[in-house]
Formats: C-alpha cells, structure tokens, sequence
C-alpha cells in the first residue's frame, strides 16, 4: 500500500519533520530527527527509481483530482535520478553536521537550523518530483526561503549581506519564472507539464509562447548562476555554514539545472523550439563562458571556499553545455554531471568543513602542512581535486568524455576545445590547494591539529570512493542518464 | 489625558470584534471572499494592535512565545495531518472525499480542517513577525504612555 | 495594435519596471524590498487580469449567474501574494540583522566595510 504513495510520501515526510523539529528545541534531539528522517527520504528515493527502472513512469494525483486538473506527481528517469541525487547527499549531509554545525553556528539555533534544512530539503524534493509549474513555483520559493535562512546562520557578519544579495537574485528569478508561467497558462489554459507539451506545439508560433521561454530561461539561470548571473553565489558558499555550502552546492544548483532541462526539453519539446527561439545558442555561449571565466576568476581567490564556489559556476556551465547541444550524448553528458558534480563538490566542501572546524580558516594559507596532519581529508581533497580537472578513473572524467563526444557530434570542435582547456585552468587552482597542503612547511604553533572528527570523516569518505567508484565503472550512472536523455529528446515523457 | 483614554477604550471595544470577524472570514471560505490566509493576517492584527497600545511586555502576557511558536507548527502539522488521514483512510494524498461518510461532506469537512490549520500557522507568524520586530524598538516596545 | 483594449497589460509593465527600477538602483536596502514588492505586484496583476472573463461575475456560486471569471488565477495569486510576505518578512528581519552587524543599511557604506575585511 505504501508503495503506491511513495511519490507523495518523497516529499511530506521532510515537509511534517521539520515543524517537529522546531517544537523539539532540543539541538540533539533534532539532528538524530533529521538524521531517521533523511535516511527515510532516501530510502524512498531509490525505491522510486528502481520502479521506473523496472515499471516507467509513475503518476500519481493529488487529493484525487485527474491530471490536467488536479496537480500530478510525475516520476520518470530524469525525475527519479535527481531524486536520489539529493536525497543521498541530503542524508550524508546530517552525519557530517553534527560536528561541523556545533561549531559554527550558535548552540541555542541548532535545532532551527535543522528545521531549515528539512524544509529545504523538502522544497527541492518538491521540485523535482512534481509536474505541475505552479506547485514547482511553490516548492521553489520554500527551498529558497529556507536557503536564504540557512545561509545566513553563518558566523561571518558578510553572510548577512550574502543572504540578502541571494534574497534579492533569487525572488527576482522566482518572478520571471511565474511571469514565464503566467504566460504560457495564457496561451494554453493549462498548468500541468505533460499537458503543457501536448499543446504548446500548436502555438509554436505565438509571441506569447516565445517570450515565456525567454522569461523561464532568465528565472531559471538566476537560480542556477549561470554567467552573468551568478553574482549571489560565491559569497553566499563562502561565508555559509560549511554544512550548508555542501547541501546547496551539491543540490540547490543541480535541482535549477533539472528544472531547465524539463521546460527546454519536456514542455517546450526540446530541438522542436530552438529553431524558433535560439535559447540553445543563447546557453552553449554563456555555458562557454561561465566554465572559462569562472576557473580564471577561482585561480586567483585566496579563501578556497571562495574558490571552489567559483569553480561550481564552471562547472554548471558543463551542465548547461550538454543541455544546450541537443543531442542525447550531450544531454546524457550533462545529466550525468549532475551526479558527479554533487559528488565531487560534496567531498570537497565537507573537506573544507573538516579543516575550518580543526584549524578555525580556510585560507589558502592555513592549508599550509596539512598534507601531513590530515591525511584522510586530504586525501579526499585530492580526489575530488582530481575529479574537477577530469583525471581518468575519477567521475569528472566521464562527463567530460561524453560532454566532449556529443559535442563533437554535432561537429563543433571549438566547444570541445573548450572544455579541454576549462578542464586545464581546473588544473591550475586544484595545484594551488594541493601544494599549500603537501609542499609548504607546517607553521610554528600548529602541533595540535589532528585529523577531523569520524562523524565528518566517514561522509567525506563515502563520497570521495563514489567519486573513484562511479569513475571506474560509470555503467550504472549512464544508463540511467541515458535513459532519461533518450526519454526527453525522444518526445514528452 | 483624553487621547490615550480615547485609544484604550475603543480598542478594549474593537479587539474582541476584530478576532471575531476573523473567525467569520476563516469559516466563510466556503461561501465568500475569506480563508485561511486571509483570516490569519486579521487576527493577528487584533494582537498587534494591542501591542501598539499597551506594549509587547503586555502583549507577551497575553502571547506567550511559547504557545505562538506551537500554533506556527501545529498549523502545518494539521495541514499535511489531514493529507495523511486520507491516505490512511485508502484515498490518495489529500483526497477529501474519503475523511466522512459521503464525498461532498468529505470535502466539505477536509477544507475546513486545513483552513483552520492555515489560518493558525498564518496567525501565528504574524504575531511572532511584529513581536520580534516591534521588541527590537524601545518605543514601540513600552507602548503609548 | 489595440492600445486602449490592453490597457491592463501597460499597468502590469510600467509596475513591473518601477519595481525593478527601485531594486537595481537604490542604495538602501529596504528601498530595495520594497521595489522587490512593487514588481510583485506587477505580476499579480498580470495574472488576475488575465482571468478577467467578458461578462463574468466574480468566482464565486450565486443564484442566477451563469458566467463567472476564471477562479485559477486568483487561486494561483493568491498564494503567491504569502509567498511575497514572506521573502519581504525574511528580508527586513536580514536588513534588521545588517544594521545590528553593520551600524547602516545602505549598500555603498556596506560594501566599503567589506571591502576593508580580507
């Protein structure tokens, strides 16, 4: 009986756990909530996509109501993918914030930080698994009110205004995206996906349906950062509680990207409306220019959370590249990024996390020595260092193998240059880090850092042998990834 | 001096008023303009009101912290409670028409129970908004004099 | 190009860009909010507007009407209106915590005090 209620299930079981968290006001009693809340949700996730592995797509109704009337839930291979994206890293997030959470941010907020972080990610499970465009509105204002929240519990005083900037950026993309809808629901008189991608293709023509692509695509890429967009985001990953700079950098963006490839692809019927709008020109150009400029400006930051935050910019661009080429290697490429990047910077960060809760900075200059004080997360570190640049055997490789083929598949061997040389300039800020840590001399007084506490260790591991694992045999990601492209560009789901 | 008395006693007269009419807009739904969202903002407004004249200390007495933030999460809990009481019931996710003995009462019966918790989490919010903001403010805080 | 007849639509995109105005170009952040507000509003209007049917009474069940204007807009505005408090709530409770870190809350003295801290 469960089972059949899973879609619906994905999303309020967060949604209920966070408004008990707050009557919990206990922050011990709150994390251990979340922690059997977010193994659930988890739990769920993978059951959903087993049954579309197994069965297609799910629909399931809500309160009753049939389809085009009532709002629907829709689970296909995309969806279902995305899904344990963000739930795994929604759960491997929890253990490590019990450690890293108590330290920066204040002990009587805690349990509030918890209610957040469930609200969050409720908002972006909301996102993903419905297929309705207003209830995406709704469950894309909740994850981002609860994001702004989150990051502003930071210690730093510039994580107010980091907030506030993400405040403004993002309502402004929240607009532009109900404007997009308000527009279509014009033309069509209808809010949900799949009918929307029945109907559009008759009013293919109409201005109306032109500019509400134009105004969903600029709404979206405010929330993904896409280049010039991105100016909330490096200032709002930096001076965030690490917990949460690995939440929102492994799901927030990664969620926007999902949300692109379905209205491109599933509501407005994918190659079919570039020839009427250029929007894939449009997004292959800022791409380009989000994943050179972005590593450029990261060679140059000192606070490497600053720098891997401009390093997410570029690599959404790899994202937005494969959505833009349009064809199923490339869309596959990218989709499949989308799991090795939330990977990749989940290591990352949580690695950050571990050393600002040891040595109390994240500047480059504190990661003087720690090659040999923190081997572990170091270790973790260089392998997910190794996965931004594209190293063989590491997931970055695989998205770039295929991000690279489908590109060349349409012959436009300038892109594929062009992540050649991005996945380079990768190469010149993961030295940057990993010579601070193995070459410099460990400063005077620095004796008593050791390695970072298990509890922040074992995620930080999981994810980095997911980055090996899922590099060495990437079966598993790109059939799945496969699948889903074949499902978009062959048609609506 | 004549203009506080002015103020105290029509207040002591509109207060109750105020949060009665709230109610006849959260109920009223069904038939008319109102619900939850709207009657929450005009109760809540009868507390800020009171606050303005008499001073969150006294407001507080009145609202203590503690029951405001239960209303803000029992509000949602009973919103997504029903949900979960029509899935338990054999409907799906707030599916109305299986919470009684016919549909129409079903519905009937679901929308009114999620407006009450949409109108208490909205209340709620409102009062815990402006106490926060208001005790910010040392002259709002001490209220008229 | 029927000017007169779509005079609603000329409302929505003069709010719109006030609003948006208001949001780049002042300095004080609550201005900014509130302009943030403002171009929310601008869309609500576009939405119910929009559901505006020839001859409809309001949506809501009466004796003897038989035509009634489109409820979904207003049901979809609606929510969009809490979701607008909302974000306005959050915002000044950040600009409340700004000017308590900060002592301003205009962005040209902020960002000068940032620029002093590495």
């Amino acid at each position: 009986m469960i089972s059949v209620h899973l879609p619906v299930l994905q999303v309020v079981v967060p949604l209920m756990a966070a408004p008990t968290c707050m009557i919990l006001r206990n922050g011990k009693a709150a994390w251990v909530l979340a922690l059997v809340i977010t193994w659930a949700a988890f739990a769920v996730a993978l059951s959903l996509l087993l049954q579309v592995i197994h069965g297609g797509p799910i629909s399931y109704a809500i309160g009753g109501w049939a389809a085009p009337w009532g709002i629907e839930y829709r689970v296909d291979m995309l969806n279902a993918f995305v899904l344990v994206i963000v739930t795994s890293i929604g759960s491997l997030v929890v253990p490590f914030a019990r450690a890293s959470v108590e330290r920066e941010v204040a002990s009587d907020r805690i349990y509030l930080f918890y209610t957040m972080y469930l609200l969050c990610l409720a908002g972006l499970l909301g996102i993903t698994i419905t297929g309705d465009a207003f209830n995406l509105f709704v469950f894309l204002e909740i994850s981002s009110l609860s994001s702004y929240v989150l990051i502003s519990l930071g210690r730093d005083r510039r994580a107010l205004t980091a907030s506030f900037r993400y405040l403004i950026m993002g309502t402004i993309g929240a607009t532009f995206y109900i404007i997009g809808v308000g527009m279509m629901y014009m033309a069509t008189g209808t809010l949900n996906m799949a009918d929307l991608a029945a109907r559009l293709p008759a009013m293919a023509d109409s201005r109306t349906v032109h500019m509400a692509l134009a105004f969903l695509t600029v709404g979206i890429s405010l929330k993904l950062a896409l280049f010039p967009l991105h100016l909330w985001l490096p200032n709002a990953y930096a001076f965030a509680p690490t917990a949460v700079t690995v939440f929102l950098a492994a799901t927030a963006t990664k969620v926007a990207v999902y949300v692109m490839i379905r209205i491109v692809y599933t509501v407005f019927g994918g190659p079919a409306i570039f020839e009427q709008v250029p929007i894939d020109k449009v997004l292959m150009g800022l791409g380009m220019l989000s994943m050179i400029g972005a590593s450029l400006v990261a060679v140059f930051q000192d606070n490497v959370k600053r720098l891997l935050a401009y390093s997410s910019l570029s690599q959404i661009g790899y994202m937005i590249l494969g959505l833009s080429l349009a064809n199923v290697t490339g869309l596959a490429g990218g989709i499949v990024h989308i799991f090795n990047h939330a990977m990749m910077k989940g290591a990352l960060f949580m690695a950050m996390g571990c050393i600002f809760y040891r040595v109390g900075s994240v500047q480059i200059d504190a990661l003087a020595g720690l090659g040999r004080r923190m081997p572990f997360t170091m270790a973790g570190v260089v392998v997910g260092g190794l996965s931004l640049v594209g190293a063989p055997l590491t997931v970055g490789f695989v998205s770039k193998w295929y991000l690279i083929q489908g590109a060349l598949d349409r012959g436009l061997w300038p892109v594929a240059l062009v992540i050649l040389v991005s996945g380079l300039l990768a190469l010149v800020y993961v030295w940057r880090i990993v010579e601070a840590a193995y070459f410099r001399p460990s400063p005077d007084g620095a004796s008593e850092i050791q390695e970072a506490p298990l509890s922040m260790l074992i995620p930080l591991g999981v994810l980095s042998v997911t980055c090996i694992v899922f590099g060495i045999d990437a079966t598993a990601t790109m059939d799945v990834a496969f699948a889903a492209a074949r499902a978009l560009i062959g048609g609506a789901p | 001096m004549k203009r506080k008395a002015i103020l105290r006693v029509t207040s002591k007269l509109l207060i109750p008023l105020i949060m009665l009419f709230a109610l006849y807009v959260q109920f009223h739904g069904d038939f008319g303009p109102g619900g939850g969202f709207q009657a929450g903002v005009i109760f809540a407004s009868a507390f800020i009101l009171y606050a303005l004249l008499f001073g969150v200390a006294n407001a507080r007495r009145v609202a203590p912290a503690g029951v405001v933030r239960a209303g803000l999460a029992f509000g949602v809990l009973l919103y997504a409670g029903v949900g979960v009481a029509a899935l338990l019931l054999g409907g799906n996710y707030l599916d109305y028409s299986v919470l009684a003995h016919d549909p129409v009462h079903g519905q009937e019966l679901g929308i009114s129970l999620i407006e009450f918790g949409v109108g208490t989490t909205v209340a709620s919010a409102m009062i815990t908004i402006f106490f926060i903001f208001a005790g910010q403010d040392p002259e709002i805080g001490r209220g008229e004099r | 190009m029927d000017v007169p007849g779509l005079y609603n639509y000329w409302i929505v995109v003069v709010l719109m860009m006030i609003g948006f105005y208001v949001v780049i170009a002042q300095g004080n952040l609550v201005k900014k909010i509130f302009g943030l507000n403002i171009f929310q509003v601008g869309v609500f209007v576009f939405y119910i507007s929009m559901g505006k049917v020839d001859g409809g009474t309001a949506p809501i069940l009466e004796e003897g009407f038989k035509v009634y204007t489109n409820p979904i807009p207003s049901v979809l505005i609606l929510t969009a209106i809490v979701v607008g408090i909302a974000t306005m709530a959050l915002g000044l409770a950040l600009v409340v915590r700004i000017r308590e870190a900060y002592g301003t809350i205009e962005e040209d003295e902020i960002e000068k005090q940032e620029g002093e801290v590495p």
